[in-house]
């Protein structure tokens, strides 16, 4: 169906023997593996999170080897759920959008969609191996050392080409919005994937580096870097699939598509400057807090403003909740956006941050984004995605699909009130001091207190990894079993066809 | 030289606040010149014309 690319109007000057027509073929089959990869590596990485969560509930699941324990485990939980279950699904979905909304073949064709595959694959694997092995710089979403941050550099350049290649040979005169968003998330990506990774092995053989920025300006540094990983790869490229897969999904165009251009305006200027509310109350100078939080609270805008575009353009037409439950999964998603868009600029603000900071709250807030906003909004797309890619008429189980959403959701609500509690809890504890001026509680009785709410994130984050494997099921019953639309006959070059007839 | 240049740095860091603040003005009032507003409403429809007409399918 749609593995044809855009081939109207493109026929060459006559000459008489015969008209060329060219008919592109759209790069599918490293858009297909992207998409496995992006399950695959979602079961592995919430499937972690539940390990390591049980091990904060459990100690004892720590097993007291070096590579099962916490500190190992969980960068190889962080890494797997951002960049390589949301990795892969951007890949998916700006490789698959890029090319529809150009209406133009992908740049470098076939071989450049498979080497971005496995060359971001082995991304994933050397870093996982890394953090279990313990090779670390110990900075937080940037934990790989030298040697995989120099490959994905080369990696992440071949996809700008890529992307930025297939936008400047499109025959569609408007670049259109969900790209916008793309390319912002992809440029900004390698800028602070270089800037954040400056840093000097000890020899070109032995795998520990060493950072050039050290004290203050490294911490400002990795969270300049930090929070834009959150802004532009967890953000803005999952924005530009909201922008394509919710208009496909409720078969009308986005509400406002100028309200869509000052919300990337609005945010592209705002985001980078949020950093600083990572390092409150340190040696950060004062101004530097001051600014992150001032930018943090002014983002809020620009989230809300698409948070509505997003949930707007069901406008005449939220009948399809009740009756297309994957486009459930994106609208509620669009709703984790708004509410964790919120509570990221209340968390900002100073005097809240004095009680959040180094809390279980953060850690809640983060999920309520990652698991509602990400999660869901690629759980949206590849529901719509996999029929299309495989040429299926429609997705195996409707039903499924409503039980995933259900249940995920549940395990959201358990793990995320858990964490509040949890955290404002924690943040109290820790604060509270008796008449004499001495701390009310010893840290170890700030632990104890926590158990109780360890043991509903696990079942939280259970619950959300069944959500998980039955949409492996349906997919996989999809794929397997779907019933196939009609065979698409191959358009052929008007040149074979003229050879024939003569 | 660098005295000069550090002179002007709160200057310049000023200016560069107005700078942006009249580049995201001028963004703003670009994109909601009323004139513009049917050729971003056909931007908008993109992905709904995307897929193949069909009779190609």
């Amino acid at each position: 169906m749609s593995a044809t690319g855009y081939a109207e109007g493109l026929a060459a000057p006559a000459t008489g023997a015969h008209s060329a027509v060219r008919v592109d073929a759209y790069v599918e089959a490293p858009i297909r593996a992207f998409a496995i990869a992006t399950v695959f590596w979602g079961v592995v990485g919430f499937l972690v999170g539940v390990v390591i969560a049980s091990q904060l509930a459990w100690p004892l699941l720590n097993l007291d080897l070096e590579w099962t324990t916490f500190g190992r485990l969980r960068p190889v939980h962080t890494s797997a759920v951002i960049f390589a279950f949301g990795g892969n699904a951007l890949l998916c979905t700006s490789l698959y959008v890029v090319q529809r909304t150009c209406r133009a073949r992908l740049f470098g064709g076939d071989a450049m969609g498979w080497f971005l595959f496995w060359g971001y694959q082995f991304v994933i694997v050397a870093a996982a191996l890394g953090y279990v092995l313990g090779v670390t710089q110990g900075k937080e979403y940037a934990e790989p050392e030298w040697y995989v941050d120099l490959w994905l550099t080369v990696v992440w350049v071949h996809y700008l080409v890529a992307f930025g290649g297939t936008i400047i040979r499109r025959e569609e005169p408007h670049i259109y919005v969900a790209n916008w968003f793309y390319l912002a998330f992809i440029i900004t990506v390698a800028m602070l994937h270089i800037g954040n990774n400056l840093a000097l092995p000890i020899t070109m053989g032995h795998s520990k580096s060493y950072g050039l920025a050290s004290g203050v300006q490294d911490a400002m540094i990795q969270w300049w870097y930090g929070h834009n990983a959150v802004g532009f790869f967890l953000t803005a490229g999952f924005l530009g699939m909201m922008y394509y897969f919710i208009p496909k999904q409720a078969e009308r165009p986005v509400y406002s598509y100028r309200l869509s251009i000052v919300h990337f305006w609005s945010l592209i200027f705002l985001y980078i400057w949020a950093g600083p509310h990572h390092l409150h109350y340190t040696a950060l100078p004062d101004w530097a807090q001051t600014l992150g939080m001032v930018f943090s609270i002014m983002l809020w805008m620009p989230s809300w403003g698409g948070m509505i575009n997003g949930v707007m353009t069901l406008s005449g037409a939220w009948d399809k909740l009740r009756t297309n439950p994957a486009l459930r999964f994106s609208v509620t998603a669009v709703g984790f956006y708004g509410m964790s868009t919120f509570e990221g600029p209340v968390m900002s603000i100073k005097a809240v941050n004095a009680l959040s900071h180094y809390t279980d709250w953060t850690i809640g807030h983060v999920h309520s984004g990652a698991m509602g906003w990400v999660g869901f909004v690629t759980f949206g797309a590849l529901y719509w995605l996999f029929p299309r890619l495989w040429n299926k008429q429609r997705i195996y189980s409707e039903k499924l699909i409503s039980w995933h959403f259900w249940i995920a959701t549940l395990g959201i609500v358990l793990y995320i009130t858990a964490m509040w509690v949890s955290g404002i809890l924690q943040g109290l504890m820790w604060r509270a001091y008796d008449e004499n001026g001495f701390l009310q509680y010893s840290f170890i009785e700030t632990v104890a207190a926590m158990h109780p709410y360890y043991v509903i994130r696990v079942m939280g984050g259970l619950l959300y990894l069944t959500g998980a494997l039955i949409m492996v099921y349906n997919l996989w019953m999809t794929v397997t079993r779907g019933e196939s639309e009609e065979a698409v006959a191959a358009p052929a070059p008007a040149s074979a066809v003229s050879a024939a007839a003569a | 030289m660098i005295e000069t240049l550090s002179s002007l740095h709160s200057t310049f860091a000023t200016l560069w606040v107005v700078w942006f603040f009249v580049l995201f003005t001028g963004i703003i009032l670009y994109v909601m010149a009323p004139w513009r507003k049917r050729g971003y409403e056909r931007a908008g429809d993109i992905p709904l014309r995307d897929e193949l007409p069909p009779s190609r399918r």
